[in-house]
């Protein structure tokens, strides 16, 4: 148990003794990130704010370093968490540095004044992040990446064994998402600070996590690593995902299959398809694919949109009845689409070229 | 090696960066202090009689015993008072006691009394915008000024009719009481709305409602002695004794004092709640006494000045930008020298613009505060 260096016992979060999430119990070591996924409105931020303190826990208690942090005062919690929240500041007339430096608080005297040795960490924390050359403007006036990024720096300047983020890269774009947990990773392996975050992007929780907790409805439904999470039908289930679908593989969503019998069929394969099936089911025609071998880059798009996937297994040659069923439903279908060329296929793109001479006669 | 030179000169120009601040920072500060001295001289030798300033510093070194027996007549004049000698009517008394009188017993009180009121004032109006997070917030606008005023003039009435002599501390007393109503009302309304434009149009109302009463009352309430309560329920310097003076300055810079000890929390606070929070501020306390420090120096200004409007509002604007900063540490000082200077100009312009008539310190004050707030809010807009 001793290993762990923060863990929650038995903590149930709610608002005014109303629980949401009840018997959380998470555990995490230095240098580890933890992160909460789940639908929206479950609870994610409730837990969040309770491990911070800014809402009392219904119940239970939360373990930093083997201490029960109800018994740690204000200024003592302030130098063992520091935050990442949501709410968007705003400041007036105040540089990032100044912002940056804010996280210095707990340290300084009474008047809040930098010492020499406060303005290093400060510097050595703007470095980290890179954004050493914004110091001096305003934060006001930066982009929303940049002001993320502020505020990781702010954060980490207070020299936090724990560091708690609450969905730090919703406002973010690609490529902000990504230097920003690039660097959070760097400050857990560097630093030995240990992570809870909240994400609402399924495919970077599951690259930048050690351990993922899912929050669904009024509990944890399921803690461990990312392998143990990410499991083929695991997360529709978490979402209670209806509409469209969700490849745990690749993280990535197709929206919902068009509804009725295969119009078209798609000749699709060496990844070839996936584009046409997307294009097909925005102008709303359902359609019929093949021949697919199941470990092509095409299969899951294909299982996602299609409303009939004729398939064989990885490896294995293709069988008669497969031949059969295309040959079918190309005869049923209005038209025929090749997404790749029957060259490329070889001996089954001739195939498929005879069935569709013959389909036309 | 060029990367060592790099760094060598990265520092240098962040070091004179800072050097540049700082040297903002004092320039600032020296001018506002010029300032301050320079108007105070001005406003004691300008006015409907023009004091040579010789005969001004002949009154006030040699005028101290004089200037003392003066002080033991008017203390029991109350806080209405000095208004009953006006200016330049002392025919029969010698010019150089009439000086005396008039820069000792009237000018230099209310020019003292104008630098102090227009520093607690705009350091009350700071505190609020900070606490509120709004740039448009004041005592004034928020109907902060305006309950002060109710409570007052209603103790005031009161006292009129039992024949009870009202002291200054008690005025402060009712007009703090007034204040921390109205402060209670704006904090209910703030809990209720979320845009900080509503929070605005809702103290405009409580002040609205709190004016119509007093004016209920003061109507109602109308003889010879209401005269100056109705002056003075319009703001004004005029009729300020040493006595209201000395209490002033105890309270306001009892209170500026506690403020400044708050510097650092403040700052704190500058993020927001949730963040003041998770570097340890103890954020109720915090907001209490911030509530209690501001609510104290606006009715201390009300209690002797009547609601003056603007200067909360426009003063730590003007500040902010003159300093490029809205650091508290600095701030609080620099809103205190800054509402000084603000309020010894109109009140300047109040007294000598249509002499022998004064103007109301409001209309002074607005006219050169409000252009401030509307250039506030179009800046707003456009970020």
């Amino acid at each position: 148990m001793e290993e762990y260096f923060f863990n929650t016992k038995g903590l149930t979060v709610g608002y005014d003794g109303v629980p949401v999430v009840r018997d959380i119990e998470l555990s995490l070591k230095k240098g580890e990130i933890l992160t909460l996924i789940g639908p929206n409105g479950a609870g994610k931020t409730t837990i969040l704010k309770s491990i911070i303190r800014q809402l009392e826990p219904v119940a239970g208690s939360v373990w930093l370093d083997g201490r029960d942090m109800a018994g740690m005062s204000g200024s003592e919690r302030s130098k063992t968490i520091s935050v990442v929240l949501t709410e968007r500041l705003r400041t007036e007339l105040m540089t990032c540095g100044e912002v940056v430096a804010m996280g210095r608080y707990p340290y300084t005297g009474r008047f809040g004044l930098l010492a020499e040795g406060d303005r290093k960490i400060v510097r050595e924390a703007m470095e980290l992040v890179q954004i050493a050359d914004l110091a001096d403007r305003d934060f006001g006036k930066i982009s929303d990446g940049q002001k993320q990024r502020v505020m990781l720096a702010r954060a980490i300047c207070q020299e936090p064994d724990l560091l708690v983020l609450d969905e730090p890269t919703s406002f973010l774009d690609v490529r902000y998402k990504l230097e920003f947990l690039s660097v959070l990773q760097q400050l857990c392996r560097r630093r030995r600070v240990a992570v809870v975050m909240s994400l609402h992007e399924l495919d970077l929780a599951e690259r930048v996590s050690d351990r993922i907790a899912c929050v669904m409805e009024d509990r944890i439904d399921r803690f461990g690593t990312p392998e143990e999470i990410f499991v083929p039908g695991y997360i529709p289930e978490l979402y209670g995902i209806r509409a469209g679908s969700y490849d745990g593989l690749s993280g990535s969503v197709e929206l919902a299959a068009p509804a009725g019998a295969p119009e078209v069929f798609v000749v699709a394969g060496n990844g070839r398809g996936t584009s046409v099936f997307r294009r097909l089911q925005r102008e709303g025609v359902p359609f019929a694919t093949g021949i697919l071998w199941e470990n092509d880059i095409d299969y899951p798009a294909a299982r996602a949109l299609a409303a009939e996937v004729v398939s064989v297994k990885p490896f294995t040659l293709v069988s008669e009845t497969a031949l059969l069923r295309a040959r079918e439903l190309m005869g049923s279908c209005r038209e025929v689409i090749w997404a790749i060329r029957p060259e490329e296929l070889g001996e089954l793109g001739a195939k498929l070229s005879a069935f569709e001479e013959y389909k036309n006669k | 090696m060029m990367e060592h030179d790099r760094k060598v000169r990265d520092k240098r120009i962040t070091k004179s960066g800072q050097m540049l601040n700082y040297g903002r920072y004092g320039t600032a500060f020296f001018a506002l202090a010029v300032l301050a001295l320079l108007l105070l001289a001005v406003n004691v030798c300008v006015g409907s009689v023009n004091i040579p300033v010789r005969a001004v510093m002949e009154a006030i070194s040699g005028g101290k015993m004089s200037g003392g027996e003066l002080l033991g007549e008017k203390l029991s004049g109350g806080v209405m008072s000095g208004q009953n000698l006006s200016e330049g009517n002392g025919s029969g008394v010698g010019t150089v006691s009439l000086y005396a009188d008039i820069v000792l017993q009237i000018r230099l009180p209310r020019a003292l009394a104008a630098a102090i009121l227009g520093g607690g004032l705009a350091l009350s109006g700071y505190l609020l915008q900070t606490f509120f997070h709004n740039p448009i917030a004041g005592p004034f606008i928020l109907g902060i000024s305006s309950g002060a005023k109710l409570v007052v003039a209603l103790m005031l009435v009161a006292a009129l009719k039992a024949a009870v002599s009202v002291s200054s501390v008690m005025m402060i007393a009712a007009a703090f009481a007034g204040a921390m109503i109205s402060m209670g009302l704006v904090l209910l309304m703030s809990r209720a709305v979320e845009r900080m434009s509503m929070l605005i149009v809702s103290g405009v109302m409580i002040g609205y409602i709190c004016s119509a009463a007093t004016d209920f009352v003061v109507t109602f309430a109308d003889d010879a002695d209401i005269v100056n309560l109705h002056n003075w329920s319009k703001g004004s310097f005029s009729g300020i004794s040493w006595d209201n003076v000395a209490v002033m300055a105890a309270v306001i810079f009892a209170a500026s004092f506690f403020t400044f000890l708050m510097a650092k929390p403040m700052s704190a606070w500058q993020l927001g709640e949730a963040y003041a929070r998770s570097v340890g501020l103890n954020v109720r306390l915090f907001g209490a006494l911030l509530v209690l420090l501001s609510s104290v120096l606006s009715a201390c200004v009300t209690a002797f000045a009547g609601p003056v409007s603007f200067v909360g509002i426009a003063v730590p604007q003007l500040v902010k930008r003159l300093f490029g900063t809205a650091r508290p540490i600095l701030m609080i000082p620099a809103c205190f020298l800054g509402g000084a200077v603000f309020c010894l100009f109109c009140d300047l312009i109040a007294r000598v613009l249509f002499a022998p008539t004064e103007l109301g310190i409001s209309t002074v004050t607005a006219i050169f505060g409000a252009p401030v707030v509307i250039a506030v809010l179009l800046r707003r807009r456009r970020a």
